[in-house]
C-alpha cells in the first residue's frame, strides 16, 4: 500500500477496531497505544522516503490532478505528521494512568484516534475542499471529546468552542465557493499556476482575508483568538494536550500552504497585515499569560502567544524565517503538549490548577519536578533547550530580512515568556503547598512526559541537522516549482 | 436569477450572523444553521447558474459540448449540506445540554452563573 495512506489509514482501521473491541479498559487502552505507535511508524517511514526521494503525491482513485483528490506530503507536511504520531504516542500512553471510567465507556479512545486522522489529514491533502472535509472530521472529533464531560464549566466552554468553530468553518466554505466559481478549480497546485503572475484585484484580495479568517480563527491569532482561552482549560489534560499540540498548528500549517501556494504575488499590504497580527498575537497573548492565576489557562496564553511566533515566517516571506517558523512550530508542538500533560500530574494530585492551590513538587515529587523541568524552561526559550534553538534561528531571519521590529518583539515576547514560565514554576513546584495532596499518583504518568521530554532535548542536540532540515522545508514551500510539478505531472501512477 | 439567489444568499448569512449576535441559545443555532445555509446557497450560486445539459458527452462526440452543467459545485454542496446537518444536530444537543445544565437561555446569564 501506498506510504501516503498509511498515516490516514492506520488511525481510521485503529478507531473501528476499537468500537468493536471489548470495552474492558485494559484492550482498549492497549489497542489504541498500538495504533499511535503504527501511526508514528507510518510517519516516520514516509518522512524517511520524502527525505530521500522529494515530495510524494498520491491520486486518489487513479484520477489525474486537477480532476481527483490529490494527497500530497512534502517535507514540512511529513514532519508535522511525524509530530503528530508522536503526540499520538504521547497522549494514548497517559490513559495507562488510569482515565475516567465513564470517559472511557463513551468513545474517548476511538474518538482521539478520529482526531488524528482528521489532523493528519488535514496535513497531506493537496486540494482545498478535501482539506475542508478534514478539518469538519477533526472538529467533530474535536467537539464530542470537549463535550464527554458534563459539568457545567466544559459544558460552556465546549459550546463557545463549537460555535466559534462553526463560523470559521463557514468562513472558510464560502471562500471555497467563492474561488471555485472564480477558477473553476480546487486542487491546490493548479490554483497556484492559475494565480500564478496573476495581479491581485478584489477578488483576490477578498479571497485572502476569507481564508486568513477562517484559519486565523482555528490558529487561535490575534484579533480571533478569545475561544481558546475560553475553553483549552476546562478539558481533562490528555485532551487538552491533544487540541493544544495540534489543533492549532492545522490552522497555522493552512495559513502557510495557501498562503505561499496561492496568494504568492500578494501586494505588500497583505503582508504587513499579517506581521502586524503576528505580533500583536506574540505580545497580548503573553501579556494576557502574566495576568493568569491557573496553570492550564497561563499554557493556553502562552499557546497564543507563541502561535505569533510561528506566523513570522509566514509573514516575512524568506526561506530563513520559513525555517524558523518550522522549527518552532516543531517544538512548540512537543513542548506544549507536554506542558499539558503536566498540568494532569497537578489534577491527579490536587483536583485543580488553580496555581494558589499547587506547590511542593520540587520538594516532595521530585523526579516529576525534574521532567517537567525541561518543558517548563524550554518553552521560556532557556538555553540550550529547544525553545532557544527555534527563537535564534527566527531572531537571525528577522535581523536578515530588516525586520528589526519583530526582531525586538521576538526578545520582549521571549523575556515575557520567561517571566511567565519563571512564576509558573515558582507557583507550581517550588513554593509550598497550602495543603496537602488530596490522592496519590500513579507513577505511569511520568513516562510520557518523560519520553516528550527527551524528545524536545533530541531537537536541542539535533538542532543543526533539525535546521537545515526545516531550511530545505522552508525552501521547498517558497519554490512550489516542484510541489506543483509533482501534483499536476509527476506523480499520475504513483 | 444571479442577483436574486445572491441578494438571498447575503440575507441568510446577515439574519443569520444577526441571530448569533443576539446571545439567546436557540437564536443561537438557528442563526448557525441560516449562516451555513447561506454558504451553501453561495457555493451553489458563484458555481454558476446554467439551463444546461447533464455533464455527459455524447456517443458520437469526442469532448463535452457547451453549455454543460457544472457537477462540482452541486457535490460540494451536497458534501457541505450533509455536514452542515450533522454539525447543526450535534450543536442542538449541546446546547440542550447546556440548558438542563444552567437552566437558562441567555448567554450571559450562563457566563455569570458559574
Amino acid at each position: 500500500m501506498n506510504r501516503l495512506v498509511l498515516p490516514l489509514v492506520i488511525p481510521l482501521l485503529t478507531a473501528i477496531i476499537l468500537l468493536f473491541a471489548p470495552r474492558k479498559a485494559l484492550w482498549q487502552r492497549w489497542i489504541s497505544f498500538a495504533g499511535s505507535i503504527g501511526l508514528l511508524a507510518a510517519a516516520i517511514a514516509l518522512f524517511l522516503r520524502i527525505e530521500r526521494d522529494g515530495i510524494a503525491v498520491l491520486q486518489a482513485g487513479g484520477w489525474r490532478a486537477p480532476f481527483g483528490i490529490t494527497l500530497v506530503a512534502d517535507l514540512l507536511a511529513a514532519m508535522l505528521v511525524v509530530a503528530a504520531g508522536i503526540v499520538a504516542v504521547a497522549v494514548t500512553a497517559t490513559s495507562f494512568a488510569g482515565v475516567d471510567p465513564k470517559r472511557e465507556a463513551s468513545g474517548y479512545h476511538p474518538l482521539l484516534h478520529v482526531l488524528f486522522m482528521g489532523v493528519c489529514g488535514a496535513f497531506l491533502t493537496g486540494d482545498l475542499f478535501n482539506l475542508y472535509v478534514w478539518f469538519e472530521v477533526m472538529l467533530v472529533a474535536s467537539f464530542v471529546l470537549m463535550a464527554l464531560h458534563r459539568t457545567r464549566g466544559q459544558l460552556e466552554a465546549a459550546f463557545k468552542y463549537v460555535t466559534l468553530n462553526l463560523i470559521a468553518s463557514s468562513v472558510f466554505l464560502t471562500a471555497l465557493g467563492l474561488l471555485y466559481g472564480g477558477t473553476g478549480t480546487l486542487n491546490l497546485a493548479d490554483l497556484s499556476t492559475v494565480f500564478r503572475g496573476r495581479e491581485m484585484g478584489a477578488f483576490e484580495l477578498v479571497l485572502a482575508m476569507l481564508f486568513f479568517s477562517a484559519f486565523g480563527i482555528k490558529a487561535a491569532l490575534f484579533p480571533l483568538f478569545f475561544w481558546l482561552p475560553a475553553s483549552y482549560h476546562t478539558p481533562p489534560a490528555a485532551v487538552g494536550a491533544v487540541f493544544a499540540g495540534l489543533l492549532t498548528k492545522v490552522g497555522i500549517y493552512s495559513l502557510i500552504r495557501i498562503f505561499t501556494l496561492l496568494f504568492r504575488d500578494a501586494p505588500p499590504g497583505v503582508y504587513t497585515l499579517l506581521l502586524g497580527q503576528a505580533l500583536c498575537t506574540m505580545i497580548v497573548g503573553l501579556v494576557g499569560a502574566l495576568a493568569q492565576r491557573d496553570f492550564r489557562r497561563v499554557l493556553s496564553f502562552n499557546l497564543i502567544g507563541h502561535l505569533g511566533y510561528t506566523s513570522v515566517g509566514l509573514a516575512l516571506v524568506t526561506p530563513a524565517a520559513m525555517a524558523g517558523s518550522i522549527l518552532y512550530i516543531l517544538h512548540h508542538i512537543l513542548v506544549i503538549t507536554n506542558l499539558y500533560l503536566v498540568s494532569g500530574i497537578f489534577l491527579r494530585l490536587r483536583r485543580t490548577t488553580q496555581l494558589a492551590e499547587l506547590g511542593s513538587m520540587y520538594r516532595e515529587r521530585p523526579l516529576a519536578a525534574a521532567l517537567a523541568l525541561i518543558p517548563v524552561f524550554s518553552l521560556a526559550g532557556v538555553p540550550p533547550l529547544s525553545g532557544f534553538v527555534g527563537k535564534v534561528a527566527l531572531l537571525r531571519a528577522t535581523l536578515e530580512a530588516s525586520a528589526y521590529w519583530t526582531s525586538a518583539a521576538i526578545l520582549v515576547v521571549g523575556v515575557l515568556t520567561l517571566l511567565s514560565m519563571g512564576r509558573l514554576w515558582e507557583a507550581s513546584f517550588w513554593k509550598p503547598a497550602p495543603n496537602p495532596e488530596k490522592a496519590p499518583l500513579n507513577r505511569v504518568i511520568l513516562l510520557p512526559i518523560a519520553g516528550l521530554s527527551a524528545a524536545t532535548l533530541a531537537i536541542t542536540f539535533a538542532a543543526e541537522p533539525l535546521f537545515t532540515l526545516a531550511l530545505r522545508a522552508g525552501e521547498q514551500l517558497l519554490r512550489p516549482e516542484a510541489y506543483i510539478e509533482a501534483v499536476l505531472y509527476g506523480g499520475a501512477r504513483r | 436569477m444571479e442577483l436574486i439567489l445572491a441578494i438571498a444568499a447575503g440575507a441568510l448569512y446577515g439574519t443569520g450572523f444577526y441571530m448569533m449576535l443576539r446571545r439567546r441559545l436557540g437564536q443561537l443555532i438557528v442563526g448557525l444553521g441560516l449562516l451555513s445555509n447561506g454558504t451553501n446557497l453561495l457555493i451553489f450560486t458563484a458555481g454558476g447558474l446554467t439551463r444546461a445539459r447533464a455533464p455527459i458527452i455524447a456517443g458520437d462526440a469526442q469532448e463535452l459540448a457547451r453549455p454543460y452543467a457544472d457537477p462540482v459545485p452541486q457535490a460540494l454542496v451536497l458534501t457541505a449540506i450533509v455536514i452542515g446537518f450533522g454539525v447543526l444536530a450535534f450543536s442542538l444537543v449541546l446546547a440542550h445540554r447546556v440548558h438542563i445544565a444552567t437552566g437558562a437561555d441567555d448567554i450571559e446569564e450562563i457566563e455569570s452563573g458559574q
